[in-house]
């Protein structure tokens, strides 16, 4: 009889593939979820980031959820030090990270803690017996030993002493102990590949390439990897091992990405698709610098990046390369955003082409560096000195980040405006597979600079956008100058008019309402003509919103799901697919200020459910609100 | 359409149809008319020209010259004019900021951009006092200054621009007055052939809140017996009626009277090229009882910051000529998903 470790079964295909009777059964799982958890000195990141990549290139669906502390290395053994990442693999479409792990990996009695309230009865833990000591039991918090004194009764516990029998692999090797026992998270790794099927190679072959220069490290680690593989082989520590088949996704090439590799390349895109140069103006902050890090290594194509004095410098550097004729581009977070407000509006008042990247965290002030929120929606649209409205678009997950960078410079370059592009922690540092475009389907995005002096006003508009003309020093006969005084309508002279400046005002504002052009109708999902309940969502709720939504159809329930792209201005119908509904859900990670706006522009009472913690929505949370919306309206 | 103004450019050329506003009298139109007889004489297109500034009276000055000018944000023209110059180095770009701008507001773009050596001319109008908001005293006012905001004396104590300016690896750091047209001029041709950053500090007088600041140089007897014009290669020499000179003296400068001194041998013979600053740095902060210089303190040769970072580029370029959007989006470990088989 073998007891299942893990994984969701659909339709019990279950395929015994040896008749020995020692042999562990094979599995098939649809669905699984693993959360590897240890110190944040671990390597926990790059244990799950491996087994994401390989996992991808097994074609499964999936989705990570990477959570770790803002301090590079707390108190080891702590519990603020505990480091972990979730990954979903599945085979069939996923929209999360999933809700409980149906696996733990802890490394050490603190990793164990810290993630046992997220598990449901009945799922897996498999811990490092070697960290598990009176020291760390301490440094924990706790009074016994977790794993002997039944406390864990509801869970199924597998024990392995992964320190000893690391060193154990390395016996003949010449590094030291210290160096020896970094290589024990590609022990568990090890392990969990092979309770999970999956192949080695993907890992020993990005261990050889990464320790390239340093190939006794490499060998070490893949020596550690295969230990732990072969481990779980002999012992028959697991009875059952699981296979998780490819998923079915649309046809095409698909690559692993995270929301932030996918921002940086969607960037470079505008760029080569513009036919502008990318400048990135930008200082590191979390979880933005990896924006930083990825243009830093694409100057093949073209790219300057800039690491400034400060978050100031940072945008101010970018709006003096677009005034030059470049793709004016930079990134931060919340904090850094606050700094950037005033250069902002310069950009707004000199009408210049800019792309103002949010990624955001929790806040207020330094807030929770590493962890996800919402709460910058009404900063971004108003935390500016005057009448300053700007286009605000945000990305959904993380292949969307490439998407919406496209738009993002589409609309500033059409109308002279700077653009905010709002991601968050858990798309910037979350990861699924991308169906990669075709690059002739990218929208072109060319642009042409003013150069005929005969026809030149500085602040002369276009009809449709209103948009100025870009007109780049080095033209001749255009010399003009621009600035954050208010400017005369046509000349841009300064001027101090009275009416002028309440003609100018809503000129700006009238140019940012107009980029409604580009923006397409809100799309409904579900009942296009209305019904119950709408769950409107923006931003990166969109999986757990997604999940809920078909789960909730699947049972019948009369739910619809909607979601906004563009926060300013809103979609064009956006109004009239709110009335259609008699309620309308709208989660957010935030205070409800999506909600605040709603209410105040079109006087609908949109039931604000809102999560505050740094963390995602799960699916079920959202479930849950569904029922007590449909609960509510039928009482 | 497009036909490049030729080099042979007047004055008027560079004279902006926006009716100049500052105060009568102040300091302000004087450099303004040494910037535009300097431009034209420098070969360069005028649309090649880009003034870009921050706020207060001196970051009016873009609008008054036909150049393209970019009135920037309290501060932050360093920052700007970086990102300009970064993507365009192929224009002129000179940055206009004051004391106030530059030295408090600004603080951090002003030492980065020197240490950076941007290849930016900065000129900096030091009238030690913020007029534009009416008179209060700025960094560079000397300590117990009584102003609006200090009813009872500054305590603080001020930078002297050109010493933060050495401190931060400036490449090229000058000091010239408003008035002093000829030597003005002179000292803008030299920050205009350096490469890299080229940092100017122009004494200029604001009549309104802080009049005859520069006294002890711009008044008459001042002008030919207290200041002292740095020459390269030429021994410290000023004084008309009584000639002195700058000797060294164990570990300090000390004034000499050139007659009893003979031939002058024991004088510091300027040379503005030291690979050290620290020559520089003691002439930019003498102290009563020593004569003012003017003139260039330091103009060095050192790697520009544009042309390294574009050079990194341009390599990586030309590295992988073939670097395609397909590449960068299909790089990395890629799977298929076939469609359905039937």
């Amino acid at each position: 009889m073998s007891l299942p470790v893990a994984g969701h079964e659909r339709g019990g295909d279950q395929s015994p593939e040896r008749s020995d009777a020692k042999a562990p059964t094979v599995q098939r799982v649809s669905d699984v979820v693993i959360r590897f958890a240890g110190d944040s000195g671990d390597g926990m990141q790059l244990t799950g980031s491996q087994f994401t990549n390989t996992s991808a290139v097994l074609g499964n669906d999936l989705s990570t959820l990477p959570d770790f502390p803002a301090e590079i290395r707390a108190p080891a053994g702590t519990l603020p030090g505990v480091s972990a990442f979730q990954v979903r693999i599945a085979d069939y479409d996923i929209h999360t990270p999933g809700d409980t792990p149906d696996v733990l990996v802890a490394m050490n009695p603190a990793a164990l803690i810290a993630n046992l309230g997220d598990l449901q009865p009945n799922s897996a833990i498999i811990a490092n017996t070697d960290e598990f000591n009176e020291r760390n039991f301490k440094k924990a918090g706790l009074e016994g030993n977790p794993l002997e004194d039944g406390s864990l009764s509801a869970f199924r516990v597998f024990t392995a002493d992964i320190t000893t029998m690391t060193r154990k692999a390395l016996e003949d090797s010449d590094l030291d102990v210290r160096t020896k026992d970094r290589c024990k998270n590609l022990f568990a790794l090890g392990m969990v590949y092979w309770l999970y099927s999956r192949p080695l190679e993907n890992t020993v072959d990005w261990l050889q390439l990464k320790f390239k220069r340093r190939p006794e490290i490499a060998e070490a680690n893949i020596k550690v990897l295969k230990a732990g593989w072969n481990f779980c082989d002999i012992t028959q520590l697991f009875q059952v091992r699981y296979e998780v088949e490819k998923a079915a996704l649309e046809p095409g090439t698909y690559r692993n990405i995270h929301g932030n590799s996918a921002l940086a390349m969607g960037l470079v895109a505008a760029s080569r698709r513009s036919g502008l140069p990318l400048f990135l103006g930008a200082y590191p902050i979390t979880p933005a610098s990896d924006v930083l890090h990825e243009l830093a290594t694409y100057k093949r194509y073209g790219v300057t990046t800039f690491q400034a004095e400060d978050e100031i410098a940072a945008v101010c550097a970018a709006i003096g390369a677009s005034f030059g004729g470049a793709l004016g581009v930079t990134c931060s977070s919340g904090p850094g955003i606050a700094l950037k407000s005033e250069a902002m509006n310069l950009a707004v008042m000199v009408e210049l082409p800019l792309v103002v990247c949010d990624i955001q965290r929790g806040g207020p002030s330094t807030g929770l560096p590493t962890k996800t929120e919402q709460s910058d929606l009404l900063q971004v649209l108003f935390g500016r000195n005057g009448d300053s409205p700007v286009p605000v678009i945000a990305a959904a997950r993380p292949s969307d980040c490439f998407e919406v960078a496209l738009e993002a410079v589409r609309i500033a370059t059409r109308y002279m405006v700077p653009v905010v592009l709002l991601s968050d922690g858990y798309i910037a540092n979350g990861s699924e597979p991308w169906r990669l475009p075709e690059i002739e389907d990218l929208p072109d995005l060319r642009t042409s600079f003013h150069d005929d002096p005969e026809t030149f006003l500085p602040y002369m508009r276009d009809e449709r956008t209103l948009a100025r003309p870009w007109a780049i020093p080095g033209t001749p006969g255009l010399e003009h100058r621009i600035g954050g005084l208010e400017k005369a309508d046509v000349t841009g002279k300064v001027s101090y008019d009275p009416h002028n400046h309440e003609r100018m005002t809503r000129l700006r504002a009238e140019k940012v309402a107009r980029v409604v052009q580009d923006v397409p109708d809100l799309e409904v999902h579900g009942d296009p003509d209305g019904g119950e309940l709408l769950v409107l969502g923006w931003g990166s709720t969109l999986g757990a919103i997604t999940g809920a939504v078909n789960q909730a159809r699947e049972q019948g329930k009369p739910v619809s799901r909607a979601h906004l792209r563009w926060l300013n201005p809103f979609p064009a119908n956006l109004g009239e697919v709110l009335a259609r509904f008699d309620k309308v859900l709208l989660p957010e990670m935030n205070m409800g200020q999506l909600a605040l706006l709603l209410r105040g522009h079109f006087l609908i009472d949109v039931q604000s459910y809102t999560k505050i913690e740094g963390k995602p929505f799960t699916r079920q949370e959202i479930s849950d609100q569904i029922d007590r919306q449909l609960g509510a309206s039928r009482s | 359409m497009s036909t490049e103004t030729t080099t042979t450019l007047s004055k008027k050329d560079f004279q902006s149809d926006d009716e100049v506003r500052w105060c009568p009298g102040c300091g302000d139109y004087a450099i303004l008319s040494a910037v535009q007889t300097v431009f034209p004489s420098l070969g360069i297109p005028r649309e090649k020209f880009v003034i870009v500034s921050g706020i207060g009276c001196s970051s009016r000055f873009p609008y008054y010259m036909n150049t393209y000018g970019f009135h920037t944000i309290h501060g932050r023209a360093p920052a700007v004019a970086t990102g300009l110059k970064m993507s365009r180095p192929d224009l002129s770009v000179w940055v206009v900021t004051g004391d106030g701008d530059a030295l408090s507001i600004g603080g951090n773009h002003f030492m980065h951009v020197l240490r950076r050596n941007v290849g930016v001319k900065v000129l900096l109008f030091n009238n030690r006092i913020y007029g534009l908001t009416k008179g209060q005293y700025s960094p560079t006012s000397e300590v117990g200054k009584r102003t609006k905001s200090t009813p009872l004396g500054s305590v603080d104590a001020p930078f002297n621009p050109l010493a933060v300016a050495l401190g931060a690896g400036a490449t090229f750091v000058a000091r010239s007055v408003d008035i002093f047209q000829p030597h003005l001029k002179s000292v803008l041709e030299r920050a205009a052939a350096h490469p890299g950053t080229a940092f100017v500090e122009i004494y200029q007088n604001c009549n309104i809140f802080n009049d005859k600041a520069f006294e002890n140089v711009t008044e008459k007897s001042a002008r030919s017996e207290n200041v002292l014009y740095l020459e390269h290669g030429e021994p410290l020499l000023f004084g008309k009626e009584s000639p002195r000179g700058i000797a060294r003296s164990g570990n300090s400068l000390e004034v000499v009277d050139v007659a009893e001194d003979g031939d002058g041998a024991g004088l510091v013979q300027w040379d503005e090229r030291l690979p050290s600053a620290a020559l520089a740095f003691e002439l930019a902060t003498l102290g009563p009882g020593f004569p003012v210089p003017l003139g260039v303190f330091r103009d060095v040769a050192a790697p520009v910051y544009e042309d390294a970072v574009i050079a990194q580029v341009r390599a990586q370029e030309e590295a992988h000529p073939d670097a395609t959007l397909e590449q960068l989006i299909r790089g990395g470990d890629t799977w298929q998903v076939a469609g359905p088989t039937s």
